[in-house]
């Protein structure tokens, strides 16, 4: 542990300095056209300071990013319209809602689609036909279908997650299912197993790996498809809406302290289902 | 012999149909092998005595003539849970501990709680793993794994075991142990015993007749009645009666053109 920190310091220093030189660099036009406007020069040292400091910069420098995000999450009442905290626990709803959504879904049709080979024919072209298509597009048709049937607010951010978080579930359980060789298998036919033994004895443990690995993914596509289903509604909460008034405004800080903020929260997920993964491999006897 | 037939082969017969034409796996195989009978299946890869095995064992089905699995039809049998079966590989489930693993085809097979435990306990004993039920496989060494393979196929009351290779993948040292250790597993249990093997020693230690077989198409062209008394030390291997049987075998192999190309 003490061996790896060093290289994870310098590598997160190097994209540090980076950062601020590019942030010297895009917002110096600025800087510079202020000061022929005034009709005043301003010295290299003097514009590197006015750089940093900026209410709309190009390019936020870290610290202002990092200011704009500790005021998002402990600076306001989280119950404000400017806090961070209400904004994520918005989106978290919807994306949990959603992978949870998402996930059932996806089981469901894998178990379809291992034990169906018209299902598996029938269910599969469509499943990777609908990643195809930017959910970009989908999304507002999506939330104007159902807003026309009256379903509003949760509900329509949730299906949207679980439009992207289905497909990795879906994808590692027909494989985990499949995952049992030929000689397993044998075995059981010689028992004169059932097919639900089968699914429950084998099939379903030896896809645990496989459905783990299909929930990271998924939970962060579940998010992505949250914060993207806040987009086309014009929506004023969450992440998503964050994200959008920001560009409204010009606000490029509220806008990167929101990017920030899903980021921390996608990390966040994707590091619980981690954690879930660690301990029910180890009472399941898999991990060592 | 006159002892209770339990499997009879009659002018058996196995064409798999591939993308390259039909492959004759199984030509005109006869054999019967009495209650009680230990008899390894010997000869190159593609002589058909994996896939005789897997014809007893109902996970292929003959092409032709007729096969009774005591008295029954394969299929029948394999519904009256009539054989426990070892593969090459123990193929232990990881996530079961290695009671647990025995324990799997009893549940299947729906036994009362307390039984289970009973029988596991049994045959955990008979293959010299009491004391390791606890254990995950990982946790032992291949030789163990197969041992508890081999638990796993004597815990229900098969009368039948089935062995393709069991033993192939260990090395001689283990191998030369877990002969004998099966040897006295039989003579405890009076299974009947069908044992796949491509080791001339094996198959002559081990058994009360060796059947030997040669490739394209798959087909019997030996049967040996072994001569060798029931008790078997290691060093019956050195005896003169031994090397005798062992030289007929690889005669058998020979005039089976097995060796050709």
């Amino acid at each position: 542990m003490t061996k790896s920190i060093l290289p994870v310091l310098t590598v997160l220093a190097a994209i540090v300095a980076v950062w601020y030189l590019a942030a010297v660099w895009l917002n110096s036009q600025w800087v510079y056209d202020q000061a022929a406007r005034a009709g005043t020069e301003v010295g290299f040292s003097e514009m590197v300071a006015q750089t940093m400091a900026q209410e709309r910069p190009v390019l936020p420098a870290p610290h202002q990013v990092a200011a704009g995000l500790w005021d998002g999450l402990a600076g306001q009442k989280v119950t404000s319209k400017r806090s961070l905290v209400w904004h994520g626990w918005i989106t978290l709803s919807a994306t949990l809602s959603g992978f949870a959504l998402g996930t059932a879904a996806g089981l469901l049709l894998a178990v379809g689609i291992v034990h169906s080979r018209a299902m598996d024919m029938s269910v599969m072209p469509w499943a990777i036909a609908s990643q195809t298509v930017p959910i970009l597009a989908i999304a507002p048709m999506v939330i104007v279908v159902l807003a026309s049937i009256g379903v509003k607010g949760l509900l329509p951010k949730a299906i949207i997650a679980a439009y992207l978080s289905f497909f990795p579930v879906l994808v590692g359980m027909v494989k985990g299912l499949r995952a049992p060789d030929a000689m397993q298998l044998d075995l059981l036919s010689t028992y004169n197993a059932s097919g639900s033994d089968t699914f429950w004895k084998l099939r379903l443990p030896s896809s645990m790996p496989y459905l783990f690995a299909s929930l990271k993914v998924g939970i962060a596509a579940s998010l992505v498809g949250a914060i993207v289903a806040e987009l086309p509604a014009g929506a004023s909460a969450g992440l998503g809406a964050r994200l959008l008034s920001g560009s409204y405004y010009g606000q490029t800080i509220q806008i990167w302290a929101a990017l920030f903020a899903a980021a921390l929260l996608a990390a966040v997920l994707v590091a619980l289902v981690g954690l879930i993964e660690r301990v029910s491999l180890k009472r399941m006897g898999i991990a060592r | 012999m006159t002892a209770i037939p339990v499997i009879e082969a009659e002018a058996l017969d196995l064409t798999f149909q591939t993308n390259d034409g039909p492959i004759h796996a199984l030509k005109d195989v006869n054999l019967t092998i009495g209650k009680g009978e230990f008899v390894s299946f010997i000869g190159p890869s593609g002589c058909g005595k994996t896939t005789f095995l897997r014809c007893i064992a109902a996970l292929e089905h003959p092409t032709g003539g007729t096969l009774r699995v005591n008295g029954m039809t394969p299929d029948e049998a394999r519904q009256a849970r009539s054989y426990g079966y070892v593969f090459q590989a123990a193929g232990l489930y990881p996530w079961r501990t290695i009671a647990g693993n025995v324990k799997l085809p009893l549940e299947i097979m729906g036994y009362p709680r307390a039984e289970m435990n009973a029988r596991v306990e049994k045959v955990l004993e008979l293959v010299d793993l009491a004391g390791f039920g606890k254990k995950f496989p990982w946790q032992l060494s291949g030789g163990m794994q197969q041992r508890a393979s081999i638990a796993r196929a004597l815990a229900f009351d098969a009368d039948i075991l089935l062995m393709d290779e069991p033993f192939g993948a260990l090395d001689e040292i283990v191998r030369d142990h877990l002969n004998e250790e099966l040897l006295k597993l039989w003579a405890r249990t009076e299974k009947t015993i069908g044992f796949v093997t491509h080791s001339i020693p094996e198959a002559v230690y081990l058994s009360t007749k060796i059947v030997v077989m040669s490739p394209r198409p798959g087909r019997i062209t030996d049967v040996i009645e072994s001569t060798l008394p029931k008790e078997r030390p290691l060093d019956i291997r050195d005896t003169p009666e031994f090397l005798e049987i062992a030289h007929r075998v690889r005669e058998g192999l020979r005039a089976g053109h097995a060796y050709d190309e």
